[in-house]
């Protein structure tokens, strides 16, 4: 299985001006683990959110890499976001979601991936054509040149261990972490 | 109407149009549709507005939201991520739910719009007669692109015309 914190390592491994969003939760916790960067931008609420914020980076950034790094069960949330996503088309824009089939914050309660929802094809009936379920080192390798390549948009549901890391916080004022993503791109 | 607001937003540097479609906004669509300078993105559900809008702004482009008033409660939970973010939000609502709508369906949630909003730490402009439409969208473009806030104009169901029930004879 999977470990979360070396997927999420090789993901932004070379990241240049890749631009991160990181949904609340256990990828948040693993983007600041990968040391944290003025372009992260690690959500501590807005469950649901995180893909479409990639959505409004990536139109608004359409020569930058955006990398949505997310949970199952945020992605659950918004499974719509997947339709509109696929409807936009952005080509800079790559969602991977790092699926335990766990509510990995509130107790480990099973989400809908373990109960038979297949992410990757949720997203390949959205539109999707780029939409992948990574099980192994090799594939999380082959999905980091995916999101620099900006051929997409891409979808990867990656399979990771549910085992949880320790904690390693991001900042948590918003304020600050807007200001800091936008002087980063230069529109502040 | 359609015809003040979409050279407010050209004027406003308004790049991103996010819309669950409502017939009062139609026109307005396809003007933006039309203008090259501007992205239109059909949302599944109106919250994925407040999360598109907050992108937006984060990579250093102007958006608007449009919606029906019914799709405003769907937004409650992710109306506090630009507020957290202190960052701009530019809602534009067409009301159902007042004055003489003939869908009782529609009233529970149009009624409720003002003061959800207000509650979720939004702005509300009303425009209830052709006249009120330009400055109270130029007021909100200011409000949200000057000032950072967030803000919705209310286009009144009296400007818009209470929509026809009528059935085949």
């Amino acid at each position: 299985m999977l470990d979360r914190r070396a997927v999420v390592r090789t993901l932004l491994a070379d990241r240049g001006d890749l631009v991160c969003v990181a949904g609340l939760g256990g990828t948040a916790w693993d983007v600041a683990a990968a040391g944290g960067h003025d372009l992260d931008l690690p959500l501590w609420g807005a469950m649901g959110a995180a893909a479409m914020v990639g959505l409004g980076i990536a139109l608004a950034q359409p020569e930058r890499p955006v990398l949505v790094v997310t949970g199952d069960g945020e992605q659950l949330m918004a499974l719509g976001a997947l339709a509109t996503i696929a409807g936009a088309a952005p080509a800079n824009l790559t969602v991977a979601v790092l699926d335990n089939e766990r509510y990995g914050e509130t107790g480990a309660q099973v989400t809908h991936t373990a109960l038979g929802t297949d992410l990757a094809a949720v997203a390949a009936g959205c539109g999707i054509a780029d939409a992948r379920t990574v099980r192994d080192d090799a594939g999380v390798a082959e999905l980091r040149d995916a999101v620099h390549a900006r051929r997409g948009p891409c979808f990867a549901a990656v399979k990771i261990s549910p085992d949880r890391p320790p904690l390693v916080l991001p900042p948590r004022d918003g304020a600050l972490l807007a200001r800091r993503l936008r002087a980063a791109l230069g529109v502040e | 109407m359609d015809g003040v607001i979409h050279p407010l937003l050209a004027e406003y540097g308004v790049r991103v149009i996010g819309h669950v479609p409502d017939a009062g906004h139609t026109a307005l669509i396809q003007r933006c549709e039309r203008d090259p300078a501007m992205q239109v993105v059909t949302l599944t559900t109106e919250e994925e507005g407040m999360a598109l809008a907050a992108g937006a702004w984060l990579g250093g482009a102007r958006s608007a939201i449009l919606m029906q008033s019914s799709g405003v409660g769907n937004c409650c939970n992710l109306l506090g991520l630009p507020r957290i973010l202190a960052g701009p939000l530019l809602l534009l609502v067409t009301m159902r739910g007042e004055w003489g709508e003939e869908n009782p369906w529609q009233l529970p949630a149009g009624q409720a719009v003002p003061a959800l909003l207000s509650t979720c730490g939004v702005l509300v402009h009303r425009a209830d007669h052709a006249d009120d439409v330009a400055p109270a969208v130029r007021s909100a473009l200011g409000l949200a692109y000057a000032s950072n806030a967030r803000v919705a104009v209310l286009l009144g169901q009296r400007l818009l015309g209470a929509k026809a029930f009528e059935e085949a004879s």
